[in-house]
């Protein structure tokens, strides 16, 4: 449509990639936020969510640096392009963000989520659970005659596949701690 | 050397070492420690208001007009939620006001105490930042960054709730200069964008500056560059409503105020351009219009301090984060070194097309019997007004649009307006801390009855002040831009949209002991006015226009710029299809 043939494309020298393509499919993206650990920090974040209709899929915070006063909130969100993009600007917008990182974009990055599944059942059902688990290599953090805890490490995916299996097996209630991530080499 | 003080003290110590000189205000049981350090100095003078909201918007007013951060002083509770609306409309136009509460002491809060609320939880999605302190030693420090962050990057309103035991305490004071903070928002553009725009503007055919409140809040030097770039361009140059004054309505290349009801030619030059170049303005709603048919064939250049602002709703091709004036000074720098290039014949072709739109004359109004045509009053007021030092409020509606289009604006801060929240009830109480920071200034607040009514309280402060604020009430006995929308889009069903018992605004007035004055004859008005000018203190001005007049040029919510509705031969039935009947 321009008239003046200026050349599209997206630009590396910004803090925010302010000229990408949008697309209107839904995507999936893992934000890294590091925060000034400070009473009301999460209420922003997830008020600036909630506020402006984005989606939360994860949510994950705990205070990484103590000295530094830092805390790291991971946020898996889906949105458009163009949505995705918004919410890293608003984001770095909040006075006590300190920064912003789109780990599904900024390269390969390692996901990686806690569960605690409680499984009840006798029998063959048991063995079952416990051959699975084996499989999936969750480990036993509890046990009774008639139930196992289970805590599994891994992708959403494979807990997700997990749950799965042991919903005919008497699952009964899970506990996850949403994702974690951290971008892969050594660059922090 | 350190220095310790009470908390309260410490707050009065931190204002008359941010240069405070006001303070807009109402007093309560948790803020009474400060009160008492304010009784017992000089610097900083309050100004008692009669409500919250009206010590918030006067903090605005004054912000707006003095491009210096705007203080307001409230008490917990009821004082706190009053100043929501205020700082909601101070976060939605980006002006710099800082906003202290009183709070329960410490040990009490959660405790539901009296004149206890959750004030910085209720004000978190209103304010660009607050804090909630509990240790005095830390008060000073937040003092400092609070102005800091409210007057840095994209401005904003900040709350700093302080519990009263901390006011009581003793703690040590930190001077500004020891504050560190990490909010350092980048203010220089990016050069390869910049050069990029530079190249854009020599080669473009209809080239078009869409300027906004951005250019205002990054101070004189932008308006001062704005105007280097558009005399030495030649470009056309339009700007929002929150713009006005960044550029002089009496220059060669201006096309009046653009959106919803904007100038024709402005309107028409935004959809038919080939470049245009946003200037702190942020692709508002009122501005675009409908947006798959917002501006097709333009590439587009957004400056913008807020990186949240750019690619919100309309994609652009040159993105530029920086300061407006930091941006403007490098663009104008680089565009002179390439050799001052621009297409000259074909924009001189575009100002003909932009001349033939012109030419419909669009704000064109006929007086005609012997009631007063809103323009008609405004444009006597702009006549009569147009010498003096003169500043302008408005509230919200058909009013504050007529203004936007009648008066004339040569610098900026010279125009006060609820852009984004769109308060009633603005203007009267913004009117008094504009004239707190002008003491000799003319200053004149454009109302509507509906909207003056609701701060009018006000009065009192201006009395007690002596605060000469001129109220220019454009009296249609109506909520009009509500009548007018109910008109063009429900069927001509008038559902509350008239102000019913309505005060002698003369008489009332007279009973805070301020001058009323009323006019009904367009023959009366220019003595009217003039007397309404000469009388050294607050005037009521109760200006009885014609009920049913619309608002023109109006782009009907849901259509593009080209298909503006034009005076009051428009064809205003059905005018506003389904689609855009849902929006506002």
């Amino acid at each position: 449509m321009s008239p003046l043939k200026i050349k599209k494309g997206s630009t590396s020298h910004s803090a925010y990639d302010l000229r990408p393509t949008f697309s209107d499919k839904e995507e999936r993206h893992t934000l890294a936020v590091l925060v000034e650990n400070e009473p009301g920090v999460l209420s922003r974040v997830i008020g600036l969510f909630a506020g402006r209709g984005y989606n939360i899929d994860s949510l994950t915070v705990a205070e990484v640096d103590h000295l530094g006063h830092r805390s790291r909130i991971t946020i898996v969100t889906s949105g458009t392009p163009q949505i995705i993009v918004q919410i890293k600007a608003q984001l770095g917008r909040i006075v006590d963000v300190h920064k912003v990182n789109d780990l599904t974009v900024e390269g390969p990055s390692v996901e990686r989520e806690l569960a605690l599944f409680k499984v009840q059942g006798t029998g063959e059902h048991r063995i079952e659970a416990i051959r699975l688990a084996d499989i999936f290599r969750a480990s036993v953090v509890d046990s009774t005659l008639e139930s196992f805890v289970f805590e599994i490490t891994g992708t959403s995916e494979k807990i997700d596949a997990f749950a799965e299996l042991m919903q005919p097996l008497g699952l009964t209630e899970i506990a996850r701690t949403g994702v974690a991530a951290l971008a892969r080499g050594s660059v922090a | 050397m350190t220095k310790t003080m009470t908390g309260a003290k410490m707050v009065v110590q931190a204002l008359i070492d941010q240069g405070v000189d006001t303070v807009f205000g109402y007093p309560g049981g948790a803020v009474l420690p400060i009160y008492d350090e304010i009784f017992q100095q000089n610097s900083i003078k309050h100004v008692l208001v009669r409500h919250e909201q009206g010590a918030v918007h006067a903090a605005e007013g004054y912000a707006r007009s003095t491009g210096k951060p705007g203080v307001a002083l409230v008490t917990s509770g009821p004082g706190a939620t009053n100043a929501v609306t205020g700082l909601t409309d101070a976060l939605m136009d980006s002006i710099p006001i800082i906003v202290l509460t009183g709070q329960v002491p410490t040990f009490m809060i959660g405790s539901d105490a009296f004149q206890e609320c959750d004030t910085v939880g209720i004000t978190r999605p209103c304010t660009k930042h607050n804090w909630l302190v509990k240790e005095t030693d830390k008060l000073s420090s937040v003092l400092h960054e609070a102005f800091h962050i409210a007057t840095s990057g994209r401005p904003g309103p900040v709350v700093i709730d302080i519990p009263k035991d901390v006011q009581f305490a003793t703690g040590k004071y930190t001077e500004a200069r020891q504050v560190e903070t990490h909010y350092n928002p980048q203010v220089k553009g990016d050069m390869e964008m910049i050069t990029e725009l530079a190249e854009a503007m020599e080669t473009a055919k209809r080239p078009v500056f869409y300027t906004g409140g951005g250019v205002i809040n990054s101070g004189p030097a932008a308006s001062q560059l704005l105007r280097e770039l558009v005399a030495e361009t030649g470009f056309p140059i339009t700007s929002t409503l929150m713009g006005l004054g960044c550029y002089p309505a009496s220059g060669d290349n201006w096309l009046g105020m653009l959106g919803m009801h904007g100038l024709y030619e402005a309107n028409m030059a935004m959809h038919d351009c080939d470049l245009m170049i946003n200037i702190g303005a942020r692709f508002d709603d009122r501005i675009t219009g409908r947006l798959d048919a917002f501006s097709p064939g333009s590439t587009k250049a957004h400056i913008d301090i807020d990186a949240s602002s750019i690619n919100k709703v309309i994609k652009v091709d040159i993105p530029i984060l920086g300061d407006v004036a930091h941006v403007l000074e490098d663009l104008l720098n680089v565009w002179k070194s390439r050799g001052r290039k621009t297409n000259k014949e074909a924009v001189q072709k575009w100002w003909g097309q932009i001349n033939e739109w012109r030419k419909v004359d669009c704000l064109k109004f006929e007086q005609k019997g012997k009631v007063i045509k809103p323009q008609y009053a405004l444009s006597r007021l702009q006549e009569l007004t147009k010498n003096h030092d003169r500043y302008i409020c408005t509230e919200v509606g058909q009013h504050q649009m007529w203004a936007a289009q009648y008066l004339d604006f040569e610098d900026p801060n010279r125009w006060m307006t609820s852009g984004g929240l769109g308060t009633m009830g603005y203007g009267f109480p913004a009117s008094i801390g504009v004239q707190m920071g002008h003491p000799d200034a003319l200053v004149i607040n454009v109302a509507g009855e509906a909207s003056w009514l609701m701060n009018m309280q006000e009065l009192g402060t201006a009395m007690q002040y002596k605060l000469p604020v001129k109220q220019f009430i454009l009296n249609n006995e109506r909520l009009g831009m509500v009548r007018q929308w109910q008109e063009l889009l429900h069927g001509e069903r008038y559902s509350s949209s008239w102000s019913e018992s309505l005060p002698d605004f003369v008489k009332l007035a007279e009973a805070f002991g301020a001058k009323g004055i009323i006019c009904s004859d367009p023959d009366d008005l220019d003595d009217a006015i003039m007397e309404m000018l000469n009388h050294d203190g607050p005037v009521l001005f109760d200006c009885l226009v014609e009920k049913h007049e619309n608002c023109f040029p109006m782009i009907p919510s849901g259509k593009p710029h080209n298909e503006m509705l034009l005076g009051e031969n428009a064809d205003t039935a059905n005018a506003i299809k389904s689609d855009g009947a849902v929006m506002v």
